[in-house]
């Protein structure tokens, strides 16, 4: 399935897969509006150290952790998309405990959030890869 | 191919997803002694707290059974399994035979023998759905509840409860909360958080006996109460498998969830199993370890191959705002940060990560738990960095393109 990669090579830490993201997520037209003032609350995190910068989002584990460990039964697959249904999940973040990737996180409302490859957005393929301006994320299918 | 699986809760569902990963024809009969469609466990504190429904509170889909065309039986109990013959015997005297049998019948309370226990007439204890609604119906906002048992399920509840009644007192014999998952300082920060929300506690308490109302303790203070409830500890359920296989409070079962006699599987709270953490094999009443151990049962009843052997303590818990992730043992030499409303403690030794306590900020706590699952060498990854924050910036380049780049 296509999925994201990251090649840090190309990364330059500038975060903009961040705010794409979290206005795909928010929703709306204008992102400058919608950003304005606000910490943008992505699912998809940079990490930076010294000249090392790399984005990290859900690698859509075939045999996902968070799932197997969700104790509601809030985590589901669908077509190899991991994803949360936000009305089930009751915030114990077991998902948090259980991702190696550190993927999933608390969102401000509560409910766990991770990356589930804008299939609910209104653009419906990664925000983040096209907001990259150097080509440092992708989304491709490499026989995973 | 016949399934016969004993226990309806995380284990047997997950042994259900795991035969059906492998065989989409052979029958599946799942044996359950309560009346409900499968329901997640750590849920009932929720339901009374209001925060999940009778709805939200089961673990699979109504059309769960269905989909994976299994038959479950509920509201009935077997009482014996007949190894040489392959078929359990259900206490209505019908038999169900089975080629490959999961017994994943989970845990039960613990209940002391104390004295007098017997003239308390509201008493619960809190492990299933049923003790949740009976609970519910005894709650009003005069009553005074005792809950003796100062671990995650007394405390799960102790929340659930609290804005529904008058006081709640916690009791444990221990001088500190969640003895099993939290060290002194932990538990110090969140006895504190809980005592805010109106909760108290009685630490380094131990009862001598009840009479009706009252509890009797040996330093002879009384407290008064009206519902108690008893939230000690529990026990296996493994007296189906007695003389038929190994069990030694718990069933022995392999990393292919196999037990010492043939074609009978077992998996999750009834279960002992090896803590790669540790070292050693115990009781690790868990969902996640409950599902992926069912699950590996399943595929292995079904003919395919599957190990699970990185078992571990794992609890991610919160109460009243504040989470709490904790994983491991904690042995070894000790990195400790502490800031207001965080507390972080690092266990390791011999070039491992043997455990960890976070309070607080728990953010990519996973990438630690992975570090003890995996029993990553220290020394190749920037272990001074990793401590401060979890993430993947700690491990070598290599690591990290493979990791999140499919390279």
């Amino acid at each position: 399935m296509k999925k994201v990669y990251v090649n840090e090579k190309w990364c330059l830490g500038c975060r903009l897969c961040e705010y794409y993201c979290a206005f795909a997520a928010a929703g709306g037209n204008d992102m400058a509006k919608a950003l304005k003032g606000v910490k943008p609350n992505s699912r998809i995190k940079i990490e930076k150290h010294g000249d090392i910068s790399f984005a990290v989002s859900c690698r859509h584990c075939k045999e996902a952790l968070c799932l197997r460990g969700c104790i509601t039964g809030a985590l589901g697959v669908t077509d190899g998309v991991v994803a949360i249904d936000h009305e089930r999940c009751v915030s114990c973040y077991t998902c948090v405990l259980l991702c190696p990737y550190g993927a999933v996180s608390p969102s401000p409302e509560g409910p766990a959030q991770k990356c589930e490859l804008c299939v609910k957005t209104t653009d419906g393929s990664p925000a983040c890869v096209k907001g990259c301006p150097n080509r440092a994320i992708v989304f491709e299918d490499r026989g995973e | 191919m016949k399934y016969v699986i004993i226990g309806n809760s995380a284990a047997g569902i997950g042994c259900v997803e795991g035969i059906r990963q492998i065989d989409r024809e052979g029958g599946i009969a799942v044996i359950t002694a309560e009346a409900h469609h499968t329901y997640s466990r750590p849920l009932i504190s929720y339901l009374l707290k209001g925060k999940t429904d009778r709805e939200k509170i089961l673990y699979r889909r109504e059309n769960f059974y269905s989909d994976n065309n299994c038959r479950l039986l509920k509201s009935t109990l077997v009482s014996a399994i007949e190894p040489e013959e392959k078929q359990v015997v259900l206490s209505n005297e019908e038999k169900i035979p089975y080629d490959k049998l999961l017994v994943s019948t989970g845990s039960r309370a613990f209940i002391p023998a104390f004295e007098g226990l017997s003239s308390v007439k509201d008493k619960f204890t809190f492990m299933s759905l049923d003790d949740a609604i009976g609970l519910e119906k005894s709650l009003d906002k005069y009553k005074r509840v005792l809950i003796v048992g100062g671990g995650l399920i007394g405390l799960k509840c102790a929340e659930g409860i609290r804005d529904k009644v008058a006081h709640v007192t916690v009791l444990d014999l221990a001088e500190r909360i969640m003895s099993s998952i939290l060290d002194d300082g932990g538990a110090e920060i969140m006895q504190r958080h809980i005592e805010c929300n109106d909760i108290s506690f009685r630490l380094g308490a131990s009862i001598k006996r009840f009479e009706s109302n009252s509890a009797f303790l040996e330093n002879g203070d009384v407290i008064e109460f009206d519902i108690l409830v008893l939230a000690v500890g529990v026990s296996p359920n493994d007296e189906l498998l007695n003389g038929i296989a190994d069990t030694d409070r718990g069933i022995a079962v392999n990393e292919k969830s196999q037990t010492t006699a043939p074609g009978i599987y077992a998996a999750g709270d009834c279960t002992k199993s090896f803590d790669i953490s540790s070292g050693h094999n115990k009781n690790m009443a868990l969902l996640p370890n409950a599902y992926m151990q069912g699950e590996c049962a399943g595929i292995n009843m079904a003919g395919g191959e599957k190990t699970f052997d990185k078992a571990i303590p794992m609890n991610a818990i919160g109460f009243f705002g504040k989470h709490i992730i904790t994983a491991g043992n904690y042995s070894g030499d000790v990195y400790s940060e502490e800031h207001p409303g965080g507390y972080k403690r690092i266990f390791y030794g011999n070039n491992r990560l043997n455990g960890y306590i976070l309070i607080g900020n728990i953010e990519k706590a996973g990438i630690y738990t992975s570090l003890i699952r995996e029993q990553t060498p220290l020394d190749t990854i920037d272990f001074e960095l990793i401590c401060k924050q979890p993430r993947l910036m700690a491990f070598a380049k290599d690591e990290r393109m493979s990791k999140i780049g499919g390279v």
